[in-house]
């Protein structure tokens, strides 16, 4: 790829896929933009004047952005807090040699592999069910009152099935980066005198700070449109509780049939999650260079 | 500053035995050499004293005290590492101070001490440079200076140099040598290189197959091996071992004689004693010769000084010194007398 003419070369055989990549990017992206100045109602027939930014003024002044842009960062901060957290211990654990390690491994695995909304409704069913879950059951058989867990505490209940799907994905990254791990490093650690947690905290998670930056941007990424589960358990409620900006975009569009309104939510949304990219990337992006 | 005594030390790894029993008696201040072929146990004989490893039986005592059952940190010995095993988040200072931190000594004990030894080392302007902006030597000194600011009773050194290029690692031998007279500290240093072996010890062991075959300085080994493992593993090329009638004729089972020992002469003729044979490689190196000839006897090396105008194809006769044969009995012994 060193001479002029194989870059030529290069550049002329990928520029059609590239083009139509863009394309297919762009063309919803521009459509979104141009229906978020337009009154575009599903119910209306009478739809499709030029609005200015009356769609904008009325999603951010509308309380239930606020509540739902709240909920997101909740929801975000939650999930990547427990599974970093759990996902670095877990991690840990899962390096040490242990009988039947590949079946622990697999298991531990396996979330990553099951749907959302299959997830979503196991957890909604068979476990945080008032009646018949089994929580309810572990309750009643300790002599306690089981918890309605989608009415009393809804945000915290979806938080746990997404911490619960992403865990994985963390323990994965993080046990891979461990096994990078130079044995002779923690050898010299114990000659210098370091125990087990100084060990932990001065080698281990010092070595792990540059994956954990990797699953907490690519979470992130993810993380900022949760909808799935949401709409399978709570559907954004009770009330606003759950409502996290994806769904409330979707209920624009598809409950109120507002999709005027909901693309300026879309666009809305398109510009929150570059902020806080960009944050993210300024405040750990400094652990992935050199 | 101590002696470390080995008595009956036995590991094995499952059913495979390592060391098969290994008693050895290191003197306080003395610059000690485990030297054999790959596999032979030397590293792990090196990472038993350290503690890295649990004996299977036996004792260590430092200093006449047994530390079998002594967490590796507390048995005042230190360990540079073959890779180095920098930390690489930490800062020159932050590795160098990491065992006194980790012993939870006071801040300007600390900077004192890194400061010396830094200064020891020349490694003051990059006492805040990470590892990975170091040179592979200033990488080197940064190990060796972890483990000297701890004041050890012992040095460690798992083969410190094989990382570095040719030119570097004559350097560091030096300095490593320099170091450690001039601190006085007991050091153990495991390497597969005779050279290192050689010019470094005070006392070479040489370990096959997890046995010590002997112990002794490193002229000793060269001048008087005890076995032909010895014969043939110290001394570089390697000895020439002849067996059958020549051997016999001096009542040995087999007979050596190293490649410097061996006088060459062109021509077909020679003295009773001296071999012919056909030169079949002749490698220059300037100040010295070194000669592979076809003989009856097998390819003899011969190490002759300067350049002698001898090529491949040319007849010699190969001249041993008889006073410096070495013989070896059937068990592989060597017979003095």
């Amino acid at each position: 790829m060193a001479t002029r003419q194989t870059q030529i070369l290069g550049r002329s055989v990928t520029a059609p896929s590239v083009l139509l990549l863009l394309a297919w990017s762009l063309a919803p992206l521009a459509a979104t933009i141009y229906f978020s100045f337009t009154y575009y109602n599903l119910l209306n027939p009478a739809s499709g004047q030029f609005v200015g930014i009356d769609n904008y003024s009325y999603f951010l002044t509308d309380p239930a952005f606020l509540a739902s842009l709240k909920n997101t960062l909740v929801l975000v901060g939650s999930v990547l807090v427990i599974t970093v957290v759990l996902g670095t211990l877990v991690a840990v654990l899962m390096n040490q040699p242990v009988i039947g390690l590949n079946i622990v491994r697999l298991m531990v695995i396996a979330p990553f592999f099951v749907m959302p909304t299959v997830s979503a409704l196991v957890w909604k069913n068979l476990l945080m069910h008032p009646v018949s879950g089994l929580f309810a059951w572990i309750a009643n058989s300790l002599g306690l009152h089981p918890i309605d867990w989608f009415a009393n505490a809804p945000m915290l209940a979806v938080i746990l099935i997404v911490a619960w799907q992403w865990l994985p994905f963390a323990t994965l990254i993080l046990l891979t980066a461990l096994q990078s791990l130079d044995g002779e490093q923690l050898e010299a650690a114990e000659m210098d005198g370091a125990g087990p947690f100084s060990t932990f905290f001065y080698i281990t998670l010092a070595h792990l700070a540059r994956p954990i930056t990797v699953v907490i941007l690519i979470e992130t990424i993810f993380l900022l449109s949760v909808f799935a589960e949401i709409f399978v358990t709570t559907g954004g409620g009770p009330g606003l509780a759950t409502t996290n900006i994806a769904f409330l975009i979707y209920s624009q569009a598809l409950i109120q049939y507002d999709v005027g309104g909901a693309s300026a939510g879309g666009i809305v949304a398109v510009i929150l999650a570059n902020i806080v990219a960009t944050f993210l990337v300024r405040l750990v992006g400094k652990n992935l260079e050199a | 500053m101590a002696s470390i005594t080995l008595q009956g030390v036995r590991k094995t790894f499952g059913a495979v035995e390592v060391i098969p029993g290994v008693d050895l008696a290191i003197e306080d201040k003395s610059f000690v050499v485990f030297v054999g072929p790959s596999g032979c146990g030397k590293s792990t004989l090196l990472r038993l004293i350290a503690g890295l490893e649990d004996v299977t039986a036996g004792q260590i005592r430092i200093d006449g005290v047994d530390v079998v059952q002594v967490p590796p940190a507390k048995r005042g010995l230190s360990m540079v590492f073959q890779s180095y095993a920098l930390y690489p988040h930490m800062s020159v200072r932050g590795n160098i101070a990491f065992a006194l931190k980790m012993a939870g000594m006071n801040k300007a004990e600390i900077d004192r001490r890194v400061t010396a030894a830094a200064a020891t080392l020349n490694l003051t302007p990059y006492l805040d440079r990470k590892p990975r902006d170091l040179s592979g030597g200033q990488r080197q000194r940064v190990a060796i200076g972890r483990a000297i600011v701890r004041e050890p009773k012992g040095f460690l050194f798992d083969e410190p140099l094989s990382n570095l290029d040719a030119a570097l690692r004559v350097q560091m031998r030096l300095e490593i040598a320099t170091l450690q007279k001039s601190l006085g500290t007991t050091a153990i240093y495991v390497t597969h290189d005779q050279v290192e072996a050689m010019t470094m010890a005070d006392k070479i062991v040489v370990l096959n197959a997890g046995r010590i075959e002997q112990y002794g300085s490193p002229l000793e080994l060269y001048e008087r091996p005890a076995n032909l493992f010895v014969a043939g593993f110290i001394g570089s090329p390697k000895m020439n071992f002849v067996t059958g009638a020549p051997a016999a004729a001096l009542g040995a089972a087999t007979i050596g004689v190293r490649p410097e020992h061996v006088a060459v002469r062109p021509g077909a003729d020679g003295p009773r004693g001296s071999w012919s044979g056909r030169v079949t490689v002749a490698e220059h190196l300037g100040s010295d010769t070194f000669l592979f000839a076809d003989t009856e006897l097998g390819t003899v090396t011969v190490r002759a000084a300067g350049e002698i105008g001898l090529k491949p194809g040319d007849s010699v006769r190969l001249i041993p010194d008889s006073a410096r044969i070495h013989r070896f009995d059937q068990a592989g012994r060597a017979i003095r007398g």
